[in-house]
């Protein structure tokens, strides 16, 4: 069996899947949780793409700034599901379509 | 004991204030009553005393208490002089007969009234004693003022107090308006007394006594013409005429019997209402320069005299009937100082007081008897029940109708004889008021204590207790022997009380002299003291010889005499037959002069009158200036009101249209022209990342297709 070598080009197109399918998951579903999963979906897209270029170039920044993505994405879900809890608790629904209190 | 004159009023007025102060919340009734009857018996003590001294050296003394007013700058007859007024008691034979009366009778009816008004409750019965004992210290102020700004204090004090107790029972719509009846009629009287006052100071520039009277005496004596001393005495003659209750302002008098007994047998009966007559006494000297004013005063005196008597012969209320009597007495009072004899009036002032406060205090017994009821016509028949009251009564009454040897008749007869000297006419007046008097007063007796008929009361009368009847037997002792103080010449008699007064109204008086209180006497004292003796003596010589008691005279004095007592015995006659013989005949006659009943009952219409002009003149005034006030006042500042809202609701307009118009007007804008701008603000978080993942996009082709 032939095997190629995995460049960056592999790399950037799964990231790209990824990213998009987590963008495409935050603007189409309904509900939060699922909302915040596609957020981490995207976010670990690009901390995939951060991890390759930090190997392909042997940079560490890269992988460095990755773990801080991760523990950012910790705290955002920290407060995230903070927020939800707290909807849920007022509205008794996690339908994101109920959350329209800015409209103008 | 002259250093001490200010204890006098001290006591009642200590008296006043411990009841007022702490008796109407504290004290038992007993306590009230001890507090008010031993400051009066303390008084009536002091009284004694000075009485005592007076008799001993006829002069009179003046005691300097204290400054008050200090001196004010004030243009007299004689230029310019200072105003002022010092705290000056005076005390001389005069204000010693006055004292004695006022705290003598003053304590036998305070004693009379512990009883008497013993079904109060304990605040009002504390109330009773602190007006009674102020109104007691005022009128010692009076009678003892030295200058006419101290006399004036009791004056307006005693008035105060006989506005109080006539209005004692306030909750009584009739007796809150008889005392103010009597404060307003006073004020009239005093209005005129004040005027007097002011006119004696411009006239003299000195208020005091003694030296108005020295200064009046250097004056000519106004025979012809009605100069400036006949004014001053004519508007004092004012103020007394209301105090005294005199014609025209004697309406009050009949109307303040709402008050409690006692109180109408002290304040009006023995002393406030004669009050008049001792100003006129007390100005002997300035008086007799204005005879024109004394002629007013006798025929004043003799008409109200008359018309007084007149009335109470067919008023029906018991109480009534003694106030015309007491007003028809204080008349002949006037008639007397009119015709000159000013120690006949004071005699007779003194004699009244002892038999009217003990007709007012039996008249209070009868009612205590019967159980409130106050209308003659419903009693009867209580000689049985009342002896005490009855006995004392019927003394009184002799005393009043001139039977001698009873105090009434040397006094009466005093006047009546001063008289006939002066002006027939005036005595034929008299003589008809003292028939009249015997005649309403035994029908007041006969009404009250006989005829068959039982008295028309819940329950059997039955005789006051000992604290009102030993008060009714000391005042019927008194109505008998009083009056030997006064005996005349012609009975053998010495006229005690003319020789006793004469120091006071005499005018080559004796040297008064001023002293300060506590000190001793100044030197000198002891030769004035004898000088006065001596001028009173040639002054008694004098009199003598310019009088002399002839055949003739002596003859005429006793044929009146005789006449007098004639004139009471039919009157006492009279009502004994119409009353007690034959009561169908007073009917008879009421029926057969219809008009002259009525005229009579009506109290000659003068309440009427009075109401249909003065009283109606005022408030008809009152209301029209009320409407004037309503109209014009109110009007202008009403229009001033609505001018203001006019304009208010003119800025608030601008306000409202103009400046909230204007800030609404951008806010509206604002609002409306963002319209577009507004759709895109969904609130919805998707909506959001959509327009954020598009323009990311929307970049990067941008930035792919031009690089």
């Amino acid at each position: 069996m032939h095997l190629y070598p995995i460049t960056a080009y592999h790399y950037l197109v799964l990231a790209a899947a990824l990213f998009a399918l987590g963008a495409t998951g935050v603007m189409l579903r309904r509900n939060i949780i699922i909302l915040f999963m596609s957020i981490e979906l995207m976010l670990n897209a690009v901390n995939l793409n951060l991890v390759a270029f930090s190997r392909l170039n042997g940079h560490v920044v890269g992988q460095v700034f990755a773990l801080f993505i991760v523990a950012v994405a910790a705290a955002e879900a920290v407060v995230g599901l903070g927020i939800l809890l707290a909807f849920y608790r007022n509205k008794e629904t996690l339908n994101i379509d109920e959350v329209n209190l800015l409209r103008g | 004991m002259t250093t001490f004159v200010w204890l006098l009023p001290f006591f009642p007025a200590a008296g006043a204030a411990i009841n007022g102060l702490f008796g109407i919340r504290w004290f038992s009734r007993g306590v009230t009553a001890a507090i008010a009857c031993v400051s009066m018996l303390v008084s009536l003590a002091l009284a004694i005393a000075g009485g005592v001294n007076a008799a001993r050296a006829p002069i009179a003394r003046e005691v300097f208490l204290g400054e008050w007013i200090p001196p004010i700058p004030a243009v007299t007859l004689k230029g310019a002089a200072a105003f002022h007024a010092s705290w000056v008691l005076l005390i001389d034979p005069l204000a010693a007969v006055m004292a004695l009366v006022v705290t003598g009778i003053g304590f036998l009816i305070h004693l009379y009234s512990t009883a008497y008004m013993r079904s109060e409750p304990r605040g009002s019965y504390a109330r009773f004693f602190c007006y009674l004992n102020l109104f007691c210290a005022f009128m010692l102020l009076l009678v003892l003022g030295g200058n006419f700004i101290v006399m004036f204090v009791g004056w307006e004090g005693v008035g105060l107090c006989s506005y109080l107790l006539i209005g004692f029972w306030y909750h009584k719509g009739s007796a809150a308006n008889a005392g103010r009846k009597a404060f307003i009629v006073n004020r009239i009287g005093d209005w005129g007394f004040l005027v007097g006052i002011m006119a004696a100071f411009f006239a003299f520039g000195t208020l005091d006594f003694q030296a108005v009277a020295a200064q009046a005496g250097r004056w000519p004596i106004e025979r012809a013409q009605f100069g400036g001393l006949s004014i001053i005495c004519l508007l004092l003659f004012v103020g007394a005429a209301g105090k005294s209750a005199q014609i025209p302002l004697y309406v009050w008098l009949p109307d303040a019997m709402e008050g409690p007994t006692p109180v109408s047998a002290l304040i009006h009966a023995a002393t406030m209402v004669t009050a008049g007559v001792y100003i006129v006494a007390r100005n002997a000297v300035l008086f007799s320069h204005a005879p024109l004013v004394l002629a007013i005063i006798a025929i004043v005196g003799a008409l109200t005299a008359l018309m007084a008597a007149s009335i109470a012969i067919v008023q029906t209320d018991i109480k009534r009937v003694l106030a015309y009597s007491t007003i028809s007495q204080l008349g002949l009072m006037f008639l007397a100082a009119g015709v000159g004899a000013v120690s006949a009036a004071v005699f007779h002032l003194v004699t009244h007081a002892f038999f009217k406060a003990l007709l007012f205090l039996g008249s209070g017994a009868v009612i205590h008897a019967m159980a409130g009821e106050q209308d003659l016509r419903r009693m009867g028949g209580l000689k049985r029940y009342l002896p005490v009251t009855f006995v004392t009564m019927v003394v009184g009454a002799l005393a009043i109708a001139g039977i001698p040897p009873l105090a009434g008749f040397f006094s009466k007869d005093e006047i009546l004889l001063q008289t006939f000297g002066r002006n027939r006419a005036l005595w034929v007046l008299a003589s008809i008021t003292s028939l009249l008097t015997a005649f309403y007063m035994f029908r007041l007796i006969a009404f009250t204590f006989y005829g068959t008929d039982e008295p028309s009361s819940p329950h059997p009368p039955h005789e006051a207790p000992g604290t009102m009847t030993v008060p009714l037997m000391i005042l019927a002792i008194g109505t008998i022997v009083v009056g030997f103080m006064g005996i005349p010449r012609t009975l053998g008699g010495a006229n005690a009380i003319e020789h006793f007064l004469a120091p006071s109204i005499a005018e080559t008086r004796a040297v008064a002299f001023l002293k300060v209180a506590g000190q001793p006497d100044p030197p000198g004292t002891q030769e004035m003291i004898a000088q006065a003796r001596e001028e009173l003596e040639r002054d008694r010589a004098a009199h003598r010889a310019a009088f002399p008691v002839s055949e003739a005279t002596e003859g005429r004095a006793w044929a009146l005499m005789l006449l007098s007592t004639l004139l009471g015995a039919t009157g006492m006659a009279a009502a004994w037959r119409f009353y007690v013989n034959h009561p169908e005949v007073p009917r008879r006659a009421a029926e057969r002069w219809s008009g002259v009943h009525a005229l009579l009952l009506n109290k000659y219409y003068v309440d009427d009158l009075y109401d249909a002009t003065i009283v109606r003149g005022t408030f008809g005034a009152a209301r029209e200036l009320w409407r004037v006030d309503l109209r014009l006042i109110d009007g202008f500042v009403n229009a001033w009101g609505v001018t203001t809202r006019v304009l208010a609701w003119m800025s608030h307009m601008i306000d409202k249209v103009g400046v909230d118009g204007a800030v609404n007007a951008a806010g509206w804008s604002a609002g409306e022209g963002s319209f577009l701008v507004r759709r895109g603000q969904t609130g919805l978080v998707q909506n959001y990342a959509l327009v954020i993942i598009l323009g990311l996009f929307g970049f990067l082709t941008v930035y792919l297709l031009a690089r």
